[in-house]
């Protein structure tokens, strides 16, 4: 047998057995199934509905402040590299302003301004000066430029349009990145000159991996090309293509998810810094940032599991024994009211037989008198004596006003015992009563009957009419299951010393395992269609239980049952409650 | 042994007093109460067969009035009923529980008066 059959509930396969008033009130499989949909439903729902809600909210309010803490690490990073830069542009700037072109064309006062700078200001590696047709007119530096004629040069372009200019970085003196910033100085003629000067990007970097970039990140800076032009853990070297895709220009700090190389999730916070070619790039592995989401979500899965599968063992578990409660209680409801009905039929089959037992036996009893005086007559006087024939037609008048006389004492007895009492029993007489009754059909199927009543019973104290139904059903039954010419068996014998046992042994056609649990049901019948109602053997199992015992059986079949009755020796007195 | 039958059944009473004369038992009946009583004033009996349900008065009550009478007088009780209620009285009343079922055994009847008179 499977675990599910073994749960499964004794209401779950009810069949509504009972006919017409005696149907059963509910169908329990679905007051099962509403009560357990409902509740799980009105339970759940709440359940299920703040989990959803507090998982959203939560995936949300995560995401959010991922995309804050980005955008804001972005922006100061920009700040501090925008003033890095402008910080040594105005240098250059106050430079320009403050020393005439004679002075700058000078190359020990270059050099010495150069050296004022790379004391006030780091990364400073060298200083020139170009005149307005693009020469190199004055230079401080570890190369040899003076000279060197940048005119037709985009930079010198540029510097020449919009007064400044910034560059990429690229690889200079001892291979270290460098940038140019340059600024143009315009004089009173028209004219105008360019300070140019190299800076070492190494505080730059410096700034950059100080950063605290959490989630496993990475604070660069990369031209509008794309060029690497800060060191870089994941996206590429220096002076090489990033591994990820420009981001689009935006003049504020804007913050997107974008797949890495390997199709890894990534945020990446950008900010295009102004005046420069600059981007600062800011990214971050989304798995690392989410951790901490990861695990309050598995918190929060684990919790719901749990909750919801208690309030399942919970409803599932009420919700049965409820119905069970209910079915066993209907159950008995509907025993009851069969009992009533049979005891019913019972006691006023009792008062008619009563009734015409004693309505015949008047007239019997003075058949028998007559019968009884002309066979006086024929024995004892003289003048009617003789006649052997006479005698014996007389002797069977007489012999059959017995047997009519056998049969009405029965009856009486019968009817005498539908009222409760408790009162002394002998068992043999008690048998031979109940045989009485199928002495007959025994006689012409064939059936031998063995009574054995051992000698150490004793007279028990109970309700004779229900111990006579009692067996007359059990007897009945054996005979229903016996061939003709099958052999009963009835044995008394002591139990103990407060109890009594009977037991009816047939060798009939059995009863096959699967019944045998049932047997005691009500309407339980294997012979419906033969006119049974299923009620014997559960108003046997009442009533011997109303005596206080207790019925057994066992059965083999093809080899025959038995019906072991245990009686206590003195009954308590029990309220018959159809009466 | 003198014997009083006392039942509402002539038939049977009847019956019954011939076929215990003839096994020489002076037997004699009443159809009802009151020929039962004149009868034990005019005659002493030993012994009186009763019925339990008898029109008017019952076997028992009938018992009550003669022992009245004749303090002496054994009883037997006889029914063809089977009613509870007779019967326990019957039995907690007659003392010794002398009654029988009809339709009644010649032999049996003489036995129990036997045994009835010999206490």
């Amino acid at each position: 047998m499977s675990i599910l059959a073994r749960l499964k509930p004794c209401f779950w396969d009810h069949g509504d057995t009972g006919e017409e008033r005696y149907k059963h009130l509910f169908n329990f499989r679905r007051i099962w199934k509403l009560t357990v949909v409902l509740t799980t439903a009105v339970a759940l729902f709440p359940v299920i509905s703040l989990a959803i809600f507090d998982y959203n909210v939560t995936h949300d309010a995560m995401e959010s402040e991922i995309v804050l803490r980005t955008s804001r690490l972005v922006s100061n990073a920009r700040r501090t590299v925008s003033f890095f830069l402008t910080e040594r542009k105005a240098a250059l700037d106050f430079i320009v302003n403050y020393h005439s072109p004679g002075e700058l064309n000078d190359s020990a006062t270059l050099a010495q301004l150069l050296e004022a700078l790379q004391k006030g200001f780091t990364g400073f590696s060298d200083l020139g000066v170009i005149d307005a047709s693009g020469r190199q007119r004055t230079y401080v530096g570890p190369f040899e430029l003076v000279g060197k004629d940048y005119c037709g040069q985009e930079w010198f372009e540029e510097v020449q349009d919009r007064g400044v200019y910034i560059s990429d970085v690229f690889l200079g003196y001892r291979q270290h990145p460098h940038l140019v910033i340059a600024v143009k100085h315009e004089l009173e003629d028209g004219s105008f000159y360019v300070l140019r000067a190299t800076v070492d990007t190494k505080r730059f970097n410096d700034l950059l991996s100080g950063l605290e970039v959490d989630g496993g990140g990475d604070a660069f800076i990369v031209n509008q090309q794309g060029t690497i032009q800060t060191p870089t853990r994941w996206h590429g070297k220096v002076l090489e293509k990033m591994s990820l895709p420009v981001p689009e220009y935006s003049p504020k700090t804007k913050v997107l998810q974008c797949q890495g190389v390997g199709g890894e999730s990534l945020v990446v916070g950008y900010a295009y810094i102004a005046e420069t070619p600059f981007i600062l790039m800011i990214v971050k592995h989304q798995n690392l940032l989410m951790k901490p989401w990861y695990k309050t979500r598995k918190e929060l899965f684990a919790f719901s599991a749990f909750s919801i599968t208690a309030v399942l063992v919970v409803i599932l578990g009420v919700a049965t024994y409820l119905v069970n409660m209910i079915h066993d209680t209907d159950e008995k409801r509907v025993a009851t009211l069969h009992h009533m009905e049979y005891s019913e039929r019972m006691a006023s089959i009792g008062r008619l037989a009563a009734g015409v037992a004693h309505e015949i036996n008047n007239p019997l009893a003075i058949i028998s008198e007559k019968a009884g005086l002309i066979h006086d007559l024929f024995i004892l006087k003289q003048e009617y004596a003789g006649d052997q024939k006479l005698i014996g037609l007389v002797e069977s008048v007489q012999s059959s006003v017995e047997r009519c006389g056998a049969v009405t004492r029965r009856l009486l007895s019968f009817a005498r015992h539908m009222d409760v009492d408790i009162q002394p029993v002998r068992f043999k007489e008690l048998i031979e009563e109940v045989l009485g009754f199928l002495g007959k059909e025994a006689e012409y199927r064939g059936v031998q009957v063995d009574v054995e009543v051992r000698d150490d019973i004793p007279t028990i104290k109970s309700d004779r009419g229900k111990l006579q139904q009692i067996f007359l059903n059990l007897v009945n039954n054996a005979f229903a299951a016996m061939a003709d010419g099958g052999h009963l068996e009835i044995k008394v014998y002591r139990r103990s010393a407060e109890s009594v046992s009977v037991k009816v042994r047939d060798d009939g056609c059995g009863i096959p395992e699967v019944d045998l649990k049932r047997i005691f049901e009500p309407f339980f019948s294997t012979k419906k269609q033969k006119g049974g109602t299923g009620l014997g053997l559960s108003i046997t199992y009442g009533l011997v239980r109303e005596l206080g015992g207790d019925i057994r059986v066992a059965s083999a079949v093809g080899k025959g049952t038995s019906f072991t009755v245990t009686l206590p020796i003195e009954a308590k007195q029990t309220k018959r409650s159809d009466r | 042994m003198r014997v009083l039958l006392v039942d509402d059944e002539v038939e049977l009473v009847s019956a019954l007093a011939e076929r215990l004369s003839l096994r020489g038992i002076e037997a004699d009946w009443a159809s009802t109460c009151d020929d039962a009583l004149t009868k034990v004033e005019s005659k002493s009996f030993d012994i009186a067969v009763l019925d339990v349900k008898m029109p008017k008065i019952s076997g028992l009550e009938l018992k009550r009035r003669l022992q009245a009478k004749c303090p002496l007088m054994k009883f037997i009780f006889v029914t063809g009923h089977g009613s509870e209620d007779n019967f326990r009285e019957a039995l907690r009343d007659a003392g010794p529980a002398y009654y029988l079922v009809k339709p009644l055994h010649i032999e049996t009847l003489i036995h129990k008066m036997n045994e009835a008179l010999k206490e």
